[in-house]
C-alpha cells in the first residue's frame, strides 16, 4: 500500500517540477531500487516516561545530557530544541496519564524539503530527512514544517538548523537501529520498514481493539510520515494536531509553481506583441508630442 | 566622450557631497545610521538572537515582514508604470518613469541587503545562484531568482540616466537598445516574485489564521502590489516635488498632477478587484463567522479601513481632481498594505500560540538604518543624475527622430 502510493506520487510528480526536486528518488526508482522507507512505530500505551530515549538521543548527537532524575519537567509540555532533538511529554487524559515522545516525523513528502531553496534539507531514499551545511539560513523550513521541528541556533553567528536526523549517519547506515529505539526498555518504540510498521500497528489495533483508538497517526497525515503513533486516547488529547489533513505539503505549492513557469514562458512574447501594437496605435499621438516639444524650443 | 583630465575633474565634483551637512534630515538620520551599523556588527558577531526577538515559533519577524514583504509591494510601482508606459504606450507617464525605476532599483538593492542581514548563514547566500543546491520545488528559490534578475532589469532600465550623468553616449545607446528587453523581462519577473512572496505562505496552511490563509494568496499579493506600488509613487512624488524643488522642472508640475489623477484611477480599479477577490475568498472559505472574533475585527480594520476607504477616496479624488484626497488615500492604502503583510507574516501567523512576537528596538533601528541609507543614496543620485527624464544633451541638439522619442 505504502510503496504503491509512493510510486503513484512519483508518477504524478514526474509530470511537474517535483521530478527536479527529488532526483535521488527518481533515479532510485529508475534503477529498480527496492529500498523502502524506514519507520518507527511509537506505542503510547507502552511508554512509561523514563526518558531514556532522550538520554540516548543526546549521546548519539553530542547534545547536553538531560537530567533524568528530574521528573518535574514532565509536568509542563516541552518542545524539541537546538539542545534536544526529542522530548517525552506527559498528558492527563480520559484514560489517565499518557506519555508521548516527540521528534522529527520524517514525512514521506516533507514540507521542509520542498521549502528549501538550496536542497539543504533532503529526503533520503531510506526515509530520513537530513540537513546539510549549504543552507543559507532563510528559515523557510521552520515556517513550512507543520510539526514545528526544524530549530535554528539563534545565539550563534554560524547557526545550523538542528533536528532529529533519524540517526542515519550514526546508526542506520551502519545497519544499527536508532539510538532512542535501542534505549527503550519497554518496547514502546519499534524500528523497521514503514510497510512492516503499519502492518504491526494494524495488528495491535485488531488484536486489542479496546486498548487503542482505531487510528494510526502518521499513516495518512500530511501524506504519511516516517514516525507512526498508536494511542489509547484520541490524538488531540496527547498534543497532536488533528487538523493537518492528508494532503502532502508539496502539493500546496505545486500548482503555483507550474503556473509561474507558464507565466514566465508566455508573458514575454505577449508583452512584446502588446508593445508593438501600442507603438503603432499611438504613433499619431507620439508624433504630435514631438511636434509640440519642437515648437516650444526657440 | 570626455577627456582624461575632464574625467578626473568630473568625478571630483560629482562624488563630493553637495549642499549643507547640518540639515534636519541629516541630524535625525545620521545617529540612527551609526547605531544601526553597530547593531549590524553585533548581529554578525553574536548571532541573530543577540539583536532580534525572533524565536523558534516566530522565525520571521520585522526584517522579513517589513523590509522584504512590505518593501517589495511598495516598489511595485516600477513594473506597473513600465507596463503602462512601454507596453501599453501611454506616453504621458514619461516624466516619472525614470524616477520610479530609480526608486525600484534602490529599493530592491537595499532589501537584498536587508535580507542578507536576516539570513542565518549569509556566506551561503549565493548558493541558489551558483547551483550549490537548486531547490526547484521551492517558492523561496523561485522568489530569489526572480528578485535577483529583476534587480538587474531595473538597473538596465535606469542606466540611461547614469549614462547621461557620466556623459557616455555609447553606454546610453547600448542601454537604450536593450531597454525594451529589460522592461519585458522585468514585468514578467515582477509577476513572478510579487505573487511569489505571497505564495511562500501557501506552505503554512495550518499556521496562518484562516481569514488570511487562502489559495489566492499569490494573486492577492500580485493585485495589491499594483495599488501599493502606485500609492508609493503618488506619495513619494508629492514629497520629492517639495524637497527637490530646484531639480524639478516647473513645466512638468502640472503634467505630474495630471498623472497623479490617472494613477489614482488605476488604484481605485485594482483595489476594487482586490476587494472582490477578498470577498470571494471569504465566502469560498465560509469564514463569515470568524469576523466576530478579535482576529475578525483586525481583518475588518484592514479590509474596510485601509482598502475600502482609500478605494472610495481614490475614486472621488480622481473624479474631482482633488490631489489632497488622493494623497491621503495613497497614505491609507500604504498603511493597509503594511498591515496586510504584517498580518500574514507575523500577527496571524501561529495566532493560536500564547507567545507573541514583537520586534525589539534593535530590529526597528536596523530597519530604519536600511531605509535612511537608501534615502541618502537616493538624494545623492537625484542631485547628480537627470532623473526626471529630460532629453540628454546630444539628443536635444540633434534633429529629433522617431527612435529618440522612445528613450
Amino acid at each position: 500500500m505504502d510503496r504503491r502510493s509512493f510510486l503513484k506520487m512519483l508518477a504524478v510528480g514526474s509530470s511537474g517540477l517535483a521530478l527536479g526536486a527529488r532526483p535521488g528518488i527518481a533515479r532510485a526508482a529508475e534503477a529498480g531500487d527496492t529500498t523502502e522507507f524506514c519507520a518507527v512505530l511509537v506505542d503510547a500505551t507502552k511508554c512509561i516516561g523514563c526518558r531514556l530515549c532522550e538520554r540516548a538521543c543526546a549521546e548519539a548527537n553530542s547534545l547536553p545530557e538531560p537530567d533524568l532524575g528530574d521528573r518535574s519537567v514532565l509536568g509542563t509540555r516541552r518542545f524539541t530544541d537546538v539542545s534536544r532533538f526529542t522530548v517525552v511529554n506527559r498528558y492527563e487524559t480520559e484514560k489517565g496519564e499518557v506519555y508521548v515522545k516527540t521528534q522529527c516525523m520524517h514525512c514521506n513528502q516533507a514540507a521542509c524539503v520542498s521549502a528549501c531553496p538550496v536542497n539543504a534539507l533532503k529526503k533520503r531514499r531510506e526515509g530520513p530527512v537530513e540537513w546539510s551545511s549549504n543552507c543559507f539560513g532563510c528559515r523557510y523550513c521552520m515556517v513550512a514544517c507543520p510539526f514545528d521541528i526544524p530549530k535554528i541556533e539563534y545565539d550563534s553567528p554560524a547557526p545550523s538548523i538542528l533536528k532529529c536526523g533519524f540517526c542515519f549517519q550514526e546508526k542506520i547506515s551502519k545497519n544499527e537501529i536508532p539510538a532512542c529505539v535501542e534505549a527503550c526498555p519497554v518496547g514502546a518504540l519499534q524500528f523497521g520498514t514503514r510497510r512492516d510498521m503499519l502492518e504491526e500497528a494494524r495488528t495491535r489495533i485488531y488484536t486489542e481493539p479496546d486498548k487503542y483508538v482505531h487510528h494510526i497517526y502518521g499513516e495518512h497525515e500530511v501524506g504519511g510520515t516516517g514516525w507512526l503513533y498508536l494511542s489509547p486516547v484520541p490524538f488531540d488529547q496527547i498534543g497532536f494536531r488533528t487538523d493537518l489533513g492528508t494532503r502532502p505539503y508539496p502539493q500546496y505549492t505545486k500548482g503555483y509553481l507550474t503556473n509561474i513557469a507558464v507565466v514566465d514562458l508566455i508573458a514575454p512574447p505577449l508583452l512584446l506583441g502588446l508593445s508593438y501594437i501600442a507603438s503603432t496605435r499611438f504613433k499619431g499621438t507620439r508624433d504630435e508630442r514631438e511636434d509640440e516639444t519642437q515648437g516650444e524650443k526657440p | 566622450m570626455i577627456g582624461k583630465l575632464k574625467t578626473r575633474e568630473f568625478w571630483h565634483t560629482e562624488l563630493a557631497p553637495k549642499g549643507k551637512l547640518i540639515t534636519p534630515f541629516n541630524v535625525i538620520t545620521l545617529p540612527v545610521i551609526l547605531v544601526g551599523i553597530v547593531l549590524i556588527v553585533i548581529r554578525f558577531t553574536r548571532g541573530l538572537g543577540s539583536v532580534t526577538n525572533l524565536s523558534q515559533e516566530f522565525p520571521w519577524g520585522l526584517w522579513i515582514g517589513f523590509d522584504v514583504l512590505v518593501g517589495i509591494a511598495f516598489a511595485g510601482g516600477a513594473y506597473v508604470l513600465c507596463l503602462i508606459y512601454y507596453i501599453f504606450g501611454y506616453e504621458k507617464y514619461h516624466p516619472i518613469i525614470r524616477i520610479t525605476t530609480l526608486n525600484g532599483f534602490l529599493a530592491y538593492s537595499f532589501y537584498a541587503a536587508a535580507l542578507v542581514l536576516d539570513l542565518g548563514r549569509p556566506w551561503n547566500a549565493f548558493n541558489f545562484l551558483i547551483g550549490n543546491g537548486f531547490g526547484f520545488s521551492s517558492i523561496m528559490f523561485l522568489v530569489a531568482w526572480h528578485f535577483f534578475l529583476y534587480t538587474i532589469c531595473l538597473l538596465i532600465e535606469f542606466a540611461p540616466g547614469i549614462a547621461e550623468w557620466i556623459g557616455s553616449k555609447r553606454l546610453w545607446k547600448f542601454v537604450n537598445m536593450i531597454n525594451l528587453g529589460a522592461v519585458i523581462l522585468g514585468i514578467t519577473l515582477s509577476i513572478g516574485h510579487q505573487s511569489g512572496v505571497g505564495a511562500l505562505f501557501l506552505l503554512a496552511p495550518a499556521k496562518i489564521h484562516p481569514l488570511w490563509y487562502s489559495e489566492f494568496i499569490p494573486l492577492l499579493f500580485l493585485v495589491s502590489s499594483v495599488f501599493a506600488g502606485l500609492s508609493m509613487v503618488i506619495f513619494e512624488g508629492s514629497i520629492t516635488q517639495r524637497v527637490f524643488r530646484a531639480r524639478f522642472d516647473r513645466k512638468d508640475e502640472d503634467r505630474h498632477n495630471g498623472l497623479v489623477v490617472s494613477m489614482a484611477r488605476i488604484c481605485a480599479v485594482t483595489m476594487f478587484v482586490y476587494l472582490f477577490l477578498k470577498l470571494l475568498e471569504l465566502n469560498h472559505g465560509q469564514e463569515w463567522n470568524l469576523l466576530a472574533t478579535p482576529y475578525g475585527y483586525l481583518y475588518l480594520v484592514e479590509v474596510v479601513g485601509f482598502v475600502l476607504v482609500p478605494l472610495i477616496m481614490f475614486a472621488r479624488g480622481s473624479r474631482n481632481g482633488s490631489l489632497g484626497m488622493i494623497r491621503t488615500a495613497a497614505l491609507l492604502s500604504m498603511i493597509g498594505i503594511a498591515l496586510n503583510r504584517f498580518n500574514v507574516c507575523i500577527i496571524a501567523y501561529n495566532w493560536y500560540l500564547p507567545e507573541k512576537y514583537y520586534p525589539s528596538w534593535m530590529e526597528i533601528v536596523v530597519t530604519l538604518t536600511v531605509i535612511f541609507l537608501e534615502l541618502w543614496v537616493y538624494r545623492w543620485v537625484i542631485h547628480r543624475m537627470p532623473v526626471w527624464g529630460s532629453d540628454p544633451v546630444w539628443e536635444r541638439d540633434a534633429p529629433p527622430t522617431a527612435e529618440a522619442a522612445h528613450g
